[in-house]
C-alpha cells in the first residue's frame, strides 16, 4: 500500500514536474524539485526503516522589526514604510532546532516563507544560518489571507515538498497569534505538539519532546511526521557564517504561486478567510502615572511612603 | 439548524475546575446579557467532580456538556479536537470562546481549521456589531502597538480566546439551576498518535500567569547576586518573579521567567517593575496588568508612561526601603 502510494505521489509529482517544465521558470527549479523527489523516494522518510534520513520543513515568516515601528498618530495605523523587516525572531529557534536535528540525525532542511516577493530575504537568512534550500510561496492573490488561508496555503506547499517534522516557531511578532503552526496541522491532518522546550530525540521514527506548560513540562513522545511548535528553551541560535552567506547569496529560491500550487483564488487572500478586520485603533493611554523622584534619601523615603499610600487606597496589599 | 448559543471551553486539572473556566463564564454572561442567548459551557477530562460541574452552573453557564474517557485527564490535541468537533456538530454553537493557555492556544486553531471557521486569539474585548449580531473581537496586535478588531461574517462558529486573568471568575449565585450533560467519548474520539510519558512540576516558579501579583526585574539590578532582595520583596507580596528578555539572556533567571513578547504574558492586579525600562517587547507581556507599579532610575524611562505610580530613584534605595516597610506591616 505505502510503495503504491509513494508511487502514486511520484505519478502525480512527475505530472507536475513535467507541467512545470512546460510552464515555468528555469531549468534549476525543475532540478531542485525532481532532486526532492528523488531523495524521499531513494532515501525514505524514518518510516521506510533503516537509517533515519528525515525531511524538515521549517515555515518562517518576515515581519517588520517591532521595535521600530511607528503609529500614525492621526489615523492610527501603522507606519511600514522604511521600517527594516527581519525574520521573525521566535523562527530562529526553530530554524536552529532543524538545524541541530540534521546534526544528530542526518536531515534536509527546508525553509519556507509566504510573503512578498522581498520575503526572499528571509528566506536567504534561512540559507545563511544552515538550511539546504528554501522556497517563497508568493503571489498577489495570498495578500490579506487571514491564519486559515495562510494555514492552507503553507500546508499545500509543505506537501509539495515532503516533511517528516514541521517545525514552527510559538508565532510570529507582528500578528501575534500563534494559530498558523497548528492551522498547518490541521490541514495535513498531523497530531502538533506546541510549546516544545527541548527535543530529547528521535529514536526509530518516534519523537520525545517536553512541552511547556502554565505549571511545569510535559514529556511527550509521537511517531514522524508530525508538526512542533517551539519556545525559546530549544535551541540556542547561531549566527550566519560567512560561508553561509555565500550559500545564501548563490543559492536559488523557487517562488511557487496559486497555479503552481493548485489552489483556488476564492480560498485564499481577503475572499477566503473567514476573518475581517474591521477596524484599527490605537491603544486608549487611560494611565497617568503619579510620578516621584527620589533624588536623596528623604526623597526617597517619602516616595515610597507615598507608594504605601497608593498601594492601600488601590488595596493592593 | 442555525448555530445560536454562547459557549465556553472550560478546563479541568486531575477533574477539578480550572479558574480559567469561571474567568470564561464572566465574558459568557456579559455578552449573552446583551443578546439574549443562552450560555454553555464544555468541558472534557475523566471523572470530573460534580461540585465543580454544579458550580459552572451557578457561576453562570445555563448549560454543561461535559465528555469523559480515558485518555481525556490532561490536554492532548487529537482526542480534545474530536470532542471538542463532537460538540460543535451536535450543538452547533455560535460563538465559543476559549482560554488563551497552552491548550486553548493548540485546541482552537486546530479545531477552527478543522471546521473551517476563523479564529481570533487574544481578545481584550467582545462585543456585538449592531445590526448583524456578529462578534466583535478586538485584540491588540504589532507587539500592543495597534487594537484590531476583527469579525467572522460568514462562518460559524466565531470563535475566540481570551487571555487568562483578563477577566474576574464569575461570582457563585447559590441555588442557580442548569443543565449538566455527562458523555462518554467512544474508543474513536480517544485515539491520540501523541502519548504523554510524564509531567514534571515547576516548583521554584510561582505561575507567573496565574499569579496575582508579579514583581518584575530588569537590567538595573546589575548582578545574579542581587536578585536576592527582589525574590525577598516578592516573597512578602506573596508575588511571583518575572524579568525582562535582558535578565534571562544573561542566565540570571531561566526561561519561563521571561515576560514579554517572546516569553509570557502576565495580567496581575499589581504590577511591579523594578529597574527595567519597559521596551516595547516588554510592555507587550505586561501591560493588561489591573495596576503598574515602576521603580527606575531614569524619569524618561518608556514604562512610567504606562505605569500608575512611579519612582524615579536608585533601586538599590528604594527595593530595601520597600521590604522595610513590608516587614513593619507585618509585625503589626
Amino acid at each position: 500500500m505505502i510503495r503504491i502510494a509513494i508511487l502514486e505521489s511520484l505519478l502525480l509529482n512527475s505530472i507536475m514536474f513535467v507541467k512545470d517544465f512546460l510552464d515555468r521558470i528555469t531549468g534549476l527549479f525543475c532540478f531542485v524539485v525532481l532532486y526532492m523527489n528523488l531523495r524521499k523516494f531513494g532515501c525514505g522518510s524514518a518510516a521506510l526503516g533503516g537509517e533515519i534520513w528525515m525531511q524538515v520543513v521549517v515555515p518562517i515568516k518576515q515581519v517588520p522589526e517591532t521595535k521600530r515601528v511607528k503609529m500614525d498618530e492621526a489615523t492610527g495605523t501603522v507606519i511600514r514604510d522604511g521600517v527594516e523587516s527581519i525574520v521573525n525572531p521566535l523562527d530562529l529557534y526553530s530554524i536552529e532546532l532543524a538545524l541541530e536535528l540534521k546534526r544528530r540525525y542526518g536531515a534536509e532542511v527546508i525553509a519556507v516563507t509566504m510573503g512578498p516577493p522581498k520575503a526572499v530575504d528571509a528566506l536567504k537568512e534561512a540559507v545563511s544560518m544552515g538550511c539546504d534550500s528554501a522556497v517563497l510561496i508568493s503571489d498577489p492573490v495570498f495578500g490579506g489571507s487571514d491564519t486559515w488561508a495562510t494555514s492552507l496555503i503553507l500546508s499545500e506547499s509543505i506537501k509539495r515538498i515532503g516533511y517528516d517534522i514541521i517545525i514552527c516557531g510559538e508565532r510570529a511578532t507582528d500578528g501575534d497569534t500563534g494559530q498558523v503552526g497548528p492551522g498547518v496541522a490541521a490541514f495535513l491532518n498531523l497530531p502538533v505538539m506546541t510549546y516544545v522546550s527541548k527535543v530529547e530525540g528521535v529514536e526509530g521514527s518516534v519523537c520525545t519532546v517536553e512541552r511547556m506548560v502554565e505549571d511545569g513540562y510535559e514529556r511527550l513522545s509521537c511517531s514522524l511526521p508530525l508538526v512542533l511548535t517551539v519556545v525559546k528553551e530549544v535551541s540556542d541560535p547561531g549566527l550566519p557564517t560567512l560561508r553561509g552567506k555565500q550559500r545564501a547569496k548563490a543559492a536559488v529560491i523557487p517562488c511557487w504561486d496559486h497555479e503552481l500550487l493548485g489552489i483556488e483564488p476564492s480560498d485564499v487572500g481577503l475572499p477566503g478567510s473567514p476573518t475581517r478586520v474591521v477596524k484599527i485603533s490605537k491603544p486608549k493611554v487611560t494611565r497617568q502615572c503619579q510620578l516621584c523622584f527620589a533624588g536623596d534619601e528623604q526623597m526617597a523615603d517619602d516616595s515610597v511612603d507615598k507608594l504605601f499610600k497608593h498601594l492601600t487606597r488601590k488595596e493592593l496589599l | 439548524m442555525s448555530h445560536s448559543g454562547i459557549w465556553i471551553v472550560a478546563e479541568q486539572r486531575d477533574g477539578r475546575v480550572s479558574r480559567i473556566s469561571y474567568e470564561l463564564l464572566t465574558r459568557g454572561l456579559e455578552l449573552a446579557a446583551k443578546s439574549g442567548a443562552k450560555l454553555s459551557a464544555m468541558i472534557f477530562g475523566n471523572q470530573i467532580e460534580d461540585s465543580g460541574l454544579q458550580q459552572l452552573i451557578e457561576c453562570g453557564a445555563d448549560r454543561v456538556v461535559c465528555i469523559e474517557g480515558a485518555g481525556l485527564e490532561t490536554f492532548l490535541i487529537e482526542p480534545y479536537a474530536a470532542c471538542m468537533i463532537k460538540v460543535i456538530d451536535k450543538y452547533k454553537p455560535e460563538i465559543i470562546i476559549a482560554g488563551a493557555t497552552s491548550s486553548g492556544r493548540t485546541l482552537m486553531p486546530y479545531v477552527a481549521i478543522k471546521h473551517n471557521t476563523g479564529l481570533t486569539a487574544d481578545c481584550t474585548e467582545l462585543d456585538f456589531e449592531v445590526g448583524t449580531g456578529n462578534l466583535l473581537q478586538t485584540r491588540p496586535a504589532i507587539g500592543g502597538n495597534i487594537l484590531a478588531t476583527i469579525k467572522t461574517p460568514d462562518h460559524r462558529p466565531q470563535m475566540a480566546t481570551v487571555r487568562p486573568r483578563s477577566a474576574r471568575p464569575a461570582l457563585i449565585q447559590p441555588g442557580r439551576s442548569g443543565e449538566i450533560i455527562r458523555l462518554k467519548a467512544d474508543s474513536e474520539m480517544l485515539k491520540s498518535r501523541i502519548i504523554r510519558q510524564g509531567f514534571v512540576a515547576n516548583e521554584d516558579v510561582v505561575a507567573l500567569a496565574d499569579a496575582d501579583t508579579v514583581v518584575a526585574v530588569g537590567r538595573g539590578i546589575k548582578k545574579a547576586e542581587n536578585l536576592a532582595m527582589i525574590n525577598q520583596l516578592a516573597a512578602l507580596l506573596g508575588a511571583a518573579v518575572g524579568a525582562t528578555r535582558d535578565v534571562i539572556d544573561r542566565g540570571w533567571m531561566n526561561y519561563p521567567h521571561q515576560i514579554g513578547l517572546s516569553g509570557q504574558t502576565v495580567t496581575p492586579k499589581l504590577y511591579i517593575g523594578i529597574g527595567l525600562s519597559g521596551t516595547i517587547q516588554h510592555l507587550a507581556g505586561m501591560q493588561t496588568a489591573e495596576n503598574i507599579i515602576a521603580v527606575n532610575s531614569d524619569p524618561e524611562a518608556q514604562i512610567f508612561k504606562v505605569a500608575d505610580f512611579g519612582i524615579a530613584g536608585d533601586l538599590f534605595e528604594i527595593v530595601p526601603l520597600m521590604i522595610a516597610r513590608l516587614k513593619r506591616g507585618q509585625a503589626l
